[in-house]
């Protein structure tokens, strides 16, 4: 016994359950299970769910869909910034490619939303990934800059050439046969690729992406083209955007140059913070929050953004490891005071 | 032996700035060589190494492996033609356990040639072979050593870790960057029967080192930098006795009684 008598230490223990239940695969008992599949089955339903509770009020269930695009934006955002190590502020960029994209593709060559939708994604993820490749080879704060100067350029030259139908955007495009296809659309979407991006991350391939993002030297040291892992992480990111934009385009039925805002790029960074960064749920998380508080306080009217600001603030300041992880640690580990 | 050079670097010179760090280096390493590169502070071995693997561009000379022109290619080129190097500066993938941290290696393109293992895509065989050359280099397999962070491992461990990073890719030449610097005297002298091992099983190594005892049981040929131009190479012996040597160690006094 060494230190003054009286002096405590708080000391953070794994629960017998998580041990148990770690990295084992076979049918163990029903409260293991249970321990494992709680957590995520409150994710599930819940988003799940939303648009069904919410069905009395149909301005909120449009708010789904809008958290639920914000959603693929943060995932990509998280997935980007903490597994290959580029900040990318682009996401408007995304939104906007991927709107235009299904935009064109539907009023131009007349194909139905659930041809335009896929097309779009992976034809918009290619365009942001060829636009974004001189950029690969900068790091950090570098490639923010320039990827938030994608969105501005993109709406300017729209708006200088008056291509794409100018200022007035893409309009006449054609909607969703009903409000539930595009809220289901989006949920499951969010829920299906959040468990798929948490999955590859864990795979081999993820290896290498933080590889890149943890020492990119010593990736190079192994033979691998880094360059060549950066740019299937800009599309696996973009393809996301693009996917949210071209949602978002069918709903509104009209795809304009507010898809390039930057909303679209700095809410998904907040949602990160708040909801805890490398963890890809806290982003989805971080949006189920930050986009109703932005949507309650419309009533406030121009404090709106004085009030949004003041909570992020708390929250970076007060809980910066963001929600996702405070809860995983208070799920897994228990605290308990012990003298020293 | 054969008379062809596996590796020959001819008349390499760098600046940066106005600092000349290195300055028309000519060097030949045939297959199988253990080649030792010392030199005090700032004389360019550091330079040498990242000129030959890529990471910095030579300003002027040539640099050929198993008769290709590799002047200034790309590292990861470099590498996938089993040149690899270690890094003085050890920087592992610190958020994952170490035998994670040779996934990467093992997932490029040529190790998944060169892997002679069959199923490389399925899940777990990965693993598998990385704790089984993380065995080889000395990590106890039975503890729970090849199991933990990266970060949270002791130099040693690391040093052995970057050594694993550049034999996952089944390499002809392993660059070794002050591989027995920060060691402990009994990690030391593990590591020298390690290296002899590497060299049986047909690798050839560059060794940079400060460590001059140690180097001169293994090495069979020395070359001496200072300020960036080879001042001497041959047997350790030999080189000790230029008086170039002597000075850029000692300044001028006779007195040499290290080795």
């Amino acid at each position: 016994m060494s230190g003054p008598k009286g002096d405590r230490r708080k000391e953070r223990l794994d629960r017998g359950i998580k041990v148990r239940s770690d990295g084992v695969y076979a049918i163990s008992s029903w409260q293991e299970i249970t321990y494992l599949i709680a957590p995520r089955l409150l994710l599930i339903l819940g988003l799940a769910l939303a648009p069904l509770l919410l069905s009395a009020f149909p301005y909120w269930q449009r708010v789904v869909s809008i958290i639920c695009v914000y959603a693929l934006l943060a995932m990509g955002f998280d997935f980007l910034a903490n597994y290959v190590g580029l900040v990318s502020l682009g996401g408007g960029f995304y939104v906007g490619v991927g709107a235009y994209a299904t935009a064109l593709l539907n009023t131009k060559f007349g194909l139905p939303p659930f041809v335009t939708i896929p097309l779009a994604t992976m034809l918009g993820a290619m365009i942001c990934t060829v636009l974004f490749l001189p950029c690969l080879p900068l790091r950090g704060v570098y490639f923010a800059i320039v990827s938030l100067m994608y969105p501005l350029l993109a709406a300017r030259i729209i708006e200088a050439l008056d291509i794409f139908g100018g200022t007035d955007g893409v309009l006449g495009v054609d909607g969703f046969a009903n409000m539930w296809v595009d809220q289901y659309l989006l949920v499951l979407s969010v829920l299906v690729l959040v468990f798929v991006l948490r999955r590859l991350v864990e795979e081999d391939i993820g290896l290498v992406f933080r590889g890149v993002k943890d020492n990119d030297q010593a990736v190079k040291a192994s033979g691998i083209n880094i360059n060549h892992y950066k740019a299937l992480g800009v599309f696996i990111a973009s393809a996301l955007g693009c996917l949210g934009g071209a949602c978002l385009t069918h709903m509104y039925m009209w795809a304009g140059l507010s898809q390039f805002a930057l909303d679209f790029s700095i809410i998904p960074i907040a949602a990160t913070v708040v909801g805890g960064g490398g963890t890809l749920i806290g982003p989805v998380i971080g949006c189920l929050i930050l986009v109703p508080i932005s949507e309650i306080l419309r009533d406030f009217g121009s404090l709106r953004i004085a009030v949004y600001s003041i909570i992020l603030t708390g929250f970076i300041v007060f809980k910066s490891e963001g929600i996702m992880i405070y809860a995983a640690r208070k799920y897994e580990q228990f605290e308990r005071w012990v003298e020293i | 032996m054969s008379s062809e050079p596996l590796l020959s670097v001819q008349n390499i010179s760098k600046k940066f700035g106005g600092v000349l760090a290195l300055s028309g280096v000519s060097l030949d390493i045939f297959r199988g060589d253990i080649v030792g590169i010392i030199g005090p502070n700032g004389s360019g071995k550091t330079t040498l190494v990242n000129a030959i693997t890529g990471f910095i561009t030579a300003d002027s000379g040539k640099v050929y492996y198993q008769g290709n022109d590799i002047t200034n290619w790309e590292p990861h080129k470099i590498a996938a033609q089993g040149l690899t190097r270690t890094f003085q500066v050890m920087r592992p993938y610190f958020s994952l356990p170490a035998y994670k941290n040779l996934i990467v290696p093992l997932f490029s393109p040529r190790a998944r040639r060169t892997g002679g293992w069959r199923g490389g895509g399925k899940m777990g065989s990965r693993d598998t072979v990385a704790v089984d050359i993380l065995e080889e280099i000395g990590f106890e397999r039975d503890s729970y050593v090849p199991f933990k962070v990266a970060s949270s491992l002791p130099t040693g461990y690391l040093k052995r870790l970057e050594l694993a990073r550049c034999l996952a890719l089944r390499p002809e030449v392993i660059i070794c960057d002050e591989v027995f610097s920060g060691l402990s005297m009994s990690e030391m002298a593990t590591m020298v029967p390690l290296m002899e091992k590497l060299q049986m099983e047909g690798i050839t190594l560059i060794m940079v080192e400060h460590r001059l005892r140690e180097l001169f049981r293994l090495a069979g040929r020395v070359v001496v930098l200072n300020f960036g131009c080879k001042i001497a190479e041959g047997t350790s012996d030999e080189v000790m006795e230029y008086p170039e040597v002597k000075e850029a160690y000692f300044g001028s006094e006779e007195v040499f009684d290290y080795v």
